[in-house]
């Protein structure tokens, strides 16, 4: 070994720079707003423990709770039946039908609430044909401003998470496991229940944590399609920020949240030590089996019909409303013409009133696109050697306390978190207020857990003694990651990448922080167009909601066709 | 397929690309221009031409920043107070002047344009805070649909509390929206604390909606757009908006506000010099700017707004379509400072739980 680091020090090297990420751009401005928010106590800790410990914010936090535990057993009950079918039958339009289910993840939520209304509102199409099929007065469905439209929601954007994650996994499974315990006479249900969830279980259940931590740390859902009489921590923070100004109980409530995600973060890290275990890889690229037998055809249409009328018919209906005339038939104002109209699109290349801070639809999908692109190398580039120590060296005691930690910015609130980004980077020596870099720091802390989640399972389950055959072999340890790591874990760092893409692509965070309104990204865009009344500037917020979809959409398909290493086929 | 994408994606990335550089040379000769920051709240806007007038004559470029709503933005420049982001900030209304009073994040500045200015502006006698513009959280009607179920609009706050309004108003909520905070303001004005309970209480018995914000209150639950409510708080200038982004040209407009007497509330937006401006000369000559006649013509049909400038001409369609009411409902300054968090509280105590 003379010469050569110890590997002690070879993992800390490895580490440092997503160790140092972690510190800069997170505990730093963490640890600022906190120490600013407390320093403007002023009716001592006992007022602040009695409002901490009110009745008020137990409720809260136990709605919190409820609603993350329901939206995701509702996420998995949904996404593992598509998980199952997309990792094993092949079918026509398959690629572009899972690329479709991601567009959910970078919906605006007032976009997604319009998307709702227009098919489940009193006056959405449902309610609609229902009142005419069954001539009634009132609207039969009750869907906004419920539990039930919380719920719907976060299935509608997270279902994606675990379609990716666990069938991935799932898709790299030896099938001759399952085979085997068929053989030894093991029914269907025995061998999904014995042999096939137990070797499943990592993958789900990092998924579940992060739909978990979603729903957990949820804002714009609750706040928009809950409405008023909800609130999750998250909603409560943000109102206690900016509604009351009383950032001591602010910052204690985000503190409450914090440590919630780590008691989370630590169990799942104990769980998933105990379950996971290598598992010989298996090349993805197989030739799939198309949906044939009338079971397979059943099951497959139901669970993909699913999917598309809960994932897919909303993001249809904004489109579809991008392209129609919005006016109601209203004859006494004006001649309004109805049916197809691309006015609105048109409309998004001019800037009649000479607007200084005007951006033409191709300038905001550019800036949107860079911040991605940075968000994905960024995040890979620091995610990537965290998995790898992860994977191989779990029982290192820097891996065990970082694995929990890692995932913290995920369930840390953003109304803190911002805050924070403006305190700690507009003084020297980090003076970078309104820095364009800041942004794609920012998506990079959520697509960091991300990242690291999609990885490590899948470096975890290559059996060591490949890369010790390899090395006998007299492979160096460079040339053991380039043929053996990356060939096996090339689709899921692809799978990687489309979450960086995607949280980048979706993130509001932007207005968070401090941003140059010249160079506004797709969402912030939207926002300026629905924030004013006016036919033609709700037109455009979905005109714009379309592009961004189809944005999504080509942009996934577009990394996953990436070739990262050839899997050669054994 | 696989190419058609990548094609796609190229040629969004070049379409980006071929976008002019707005970035407009110095001529030769003259030094070095200084920069000035003026941070807004994300409802901001302004011509081009006006702002380039304003670099052009004081060899200067200017940088916005935005920073989310006016809540969130006014938060931020508290607590980077004494290393200011910018050195003007724009954007405080007078729900958020007493936090920013408070908090003293403005150093006073006396324009003399003030003098062109109406005094029952001018909120803070330090002038640490200086009046621009103005407008009305009102309530708008869909015409047609009370016209369609014969109710007439109301004339009153009170009005709303009859049984032909039941179930038809959607508000916004006070604790997360600005319109939502300005419409509780003017049931205060109007009915005084604690009286202004009894009234929602009344309110929510007859039907009343609550949404989280403007956006939700007027696109989704809004009858003029997907929903089934006819009122609904919104701007003054709502209406005006309405026919100037019609889909088609429009010769009337489809909605309307109420205008009847302390049924609006009058929200008064300002600008302020920062403790610690880098650039405090150039800062005033900033706020001057905002203050003068350029400016505050340019802003009503960019932001939908009032100028305070008596001097400032308005624009024929702006005039034409726009509501203004006689005796908005008043709340002073000082009442709103002192209990503000309070009312906020009591009300959704009423109304939410």
């Amino acid at each position: 070994m003379g010469g050569r680091l110890a590997p002690g020090w070879r993992f800390a090297l490895l580490l440092f720079f997503p160790l140092t990420f972690l510190l800069l751009f997170y505990a730093w401005p963490l640890a600022r707003i906190l120490a600013l928010s407390f320093a403007r106590l002023d009716g001592g800790t006992r007022s602040l423990a009695a409002a901490l410990l009110s009745a008020r914010t137990l409720r809260v936090l136990g709605f919190t709770f409820g609603q993350a535990a329901l939206s995701t057993l509702l996420t998995l009950a949904l996404g593992m039946p598509g998980a199952y079918v997309f990792s094993h039958y092949e079918f026509r339009g398959k690629e572009l039908f899972r690329a479709l289910t991601g567009v959910p993840f970078v919906m605006p939520t007032l976009v997604v609430a319009a998307a709702f209304n227009a098919l489940l509102g009193p006056r959405g199409w449902l309610n609609l044909g229902l009142m005419t099929l069954l001539r009634l007065d009132a609207p039969p469905i009750h869907f906004l401003n419920t539990l039930g439209a919380i719920l719907a929601a976060h299935v509608f954007y997270n279902t994606t998470i675990v379609l990716r994650m666990v069938g991935d996994f799932w898709g790299r499974l030896n099938p001759r496991l399952a085979a085997a315990a068929r053989t030894l006479g093991a029914s269907r249900r025995e061998t999904l229940r014995r042999v096939t969830l137990p070797l499943l279980s990592p993958a789900v259940l990092a998924a579940s944590l992060l739909v978990f931590l979603f729903d957990f740390t949820s804002f714009g859902v609750v706040l928009v399609l809950g409405g008023p009489q909800f609130a999750t921590l998250e909603v409560e923070i943000y109102y206690q920020t900016t509604a009351l100004f009383n950032l001591p109980l602010a910052a204690a409530l985000s503190l409450v949240q914090l440590l919630t995600t780590l008691g989370l973060t630590a169990s799942y890290t104990r769980l998933a030590a105990r379950l996971s275990r290598p598992l010989e890889g298996q090349p993805p690229r197989r030739r799939l089996p198309s949906l044939r037998s009338w079971r397979a055809r059943l099951w497959g249409g139901l669970t993909l019909g699913v999917i598309a009328l809960w994932l897919l018919l909303p993001l249809g209906a904004l489109a579809a409303r991008s392209v129609v005339r919005l006016e109601r038939d209203r004859g006494q104002f004006g001649q309004v013409q109805r049916g197809l109209t691309l006015d609105f699109y048109r409309a998004l290349n001019e800037n009649p009133r000479r607007s200084l801070f005007y951006a033409p639809p191709a300038a905001a999908i550019a800036v949107s696109l860079g911040y991605a692109a940075a968000t994905v190398a960024l995040s890979l580039a620091l995610g990537l050697p965290v998995s790898w120590v992860l994977a191989n060296r779990p029982q290192a005691p820097l891996a065990r306390l970082l694995d929990p930690l890692l995932m913290l910015p995920l369930g840390t609130s953003a109304v803190t978190l911002g805050l924070g980004f403006v305190v700690a980077f507009s003084a020297p020596p980090l003076d970078w207020r309104a820095s364009p870099l800041l942004i794609p720091l920012a998506h990079t802390l959520v697509a960091f857990p991300f990242v690291v989640r999609s990885l490590t399972p899948a470096l975890h389950s290559i059996r060591p003694r490949l890369r010790q055959a390899a090395a006998v072999l007299g492979a160096s340890p460079r040339q053991v990651v380039m043929h053996i790591d990356l060939p096996l874990v090339g689709r899921a760092l692809l799978v990687a990448a489309v979450f960086a893409f995607t949280i980048s692509l979706g993130e509001f965070g932007a207005t968070s922080l401090l941003s140059r309104p010249e160079y506004p990204t797709l969402p912030v865009a939207i926002y300026r167009f629905l924030s004013r009344p006016g036919g033609m500037n709700y037109g455009q917020a979905l005109a714009l909601s379309t592009i961004l979809m189809l944005l999504t959409a080509a942009g996934m398909l577009f990394i996953e066709r990436l070739r990262i290493a050839e899997v050669s086929e054994f | 397929m696989k190419k058609i994408l990548a094609l796609l994606i190229l040629l969004g990335v070049l379409a980006a690309a071929c976008a002019p550089k707005t970035a407009p040379q110095p001529p030769a000769g003259t030094p070095e221009p200084r920069t000035l920051t003026v941070m807004t709240h994300d409802s901001f806007d302004v011509s081009e031409e006006v702002v380039q007038s304003f670099e052009q004559a004081n060899n200067v470029t200017v940088t916005f920043l935005q920073a989310g709503d006016a809540g969130a933005a006014l938060n931020k420049v508290i607590l980077s107070k004494g290393n200011p982001p910018a050195d003007v900030f724009y954007g405080v209304d007078n729900t958020f002047l007493s936090r920013a009073l408070a908090e003293d994040i403005f150093q006073p500045y006396e324009s003399p344009l003030l003098a062109q200015v109406d005094d029952a502006f001018e909120l803070d006698p330090q002038h640490r805070a200086l009046p621009v513009d103005y407008g009305d959280v009102c309530l708008n009607y869909d015409v047609a649909w009370l016209e369609e179920h014969g109710v007439q609009p109301p004339a009153s706050l009170e009005d709303l509390l009859k049984p032909e309004y039941e179930d038809l108003l959607v508000v916004e909520n006070p604790a997360t929206s600005s319109p939502g905070l300005a419409f509780l303001l003017a049931t205060v004005g109007h009915f005084g604390d604690p009286g202004y309970l009894d009234f929602w209480r009344g309110l929510r018995k007859n039907g009343l909606k609550v949404v989280d914000g403007w956006e939700t209150a007027y696109y989704t639950e809004f009858t003029r757009w997907d929903g089934t409510r006819p009122i609904v708080v919104s701007y003054g200038s709502s209406p005006a908006f309405e026919v100037i982004y019609a889909e088609e040209p429009l010769d009337s407009p489809p909605t309307a506000a109420v205008t009847a007497s302390e049924t609006c509330f009058r929200q008064i937006e300002f600008v302020g010099i920062l403790r610690g401006a880098p650039h405090a000369d150039l800062a005033q000559k900033w706020v001057d700017f905002m203050l003068g006649t350029q400016f505050q013509e340019d802003m009503p049909l960019k932001m939908f707004v009032f100028p305070v400038n008596a001097q400032a001409q308005l624009d024929e369609t702006f005039v034409q379509y726009l509501a203004v009411p006689e005796k908005p409902a008043f709340v002073t300054p000082e009442d709103i400072a002192a209990h503000r968090e309070a009312w906020i509280e009591a009300w959704t105590e009423t109304v939410l739980r």
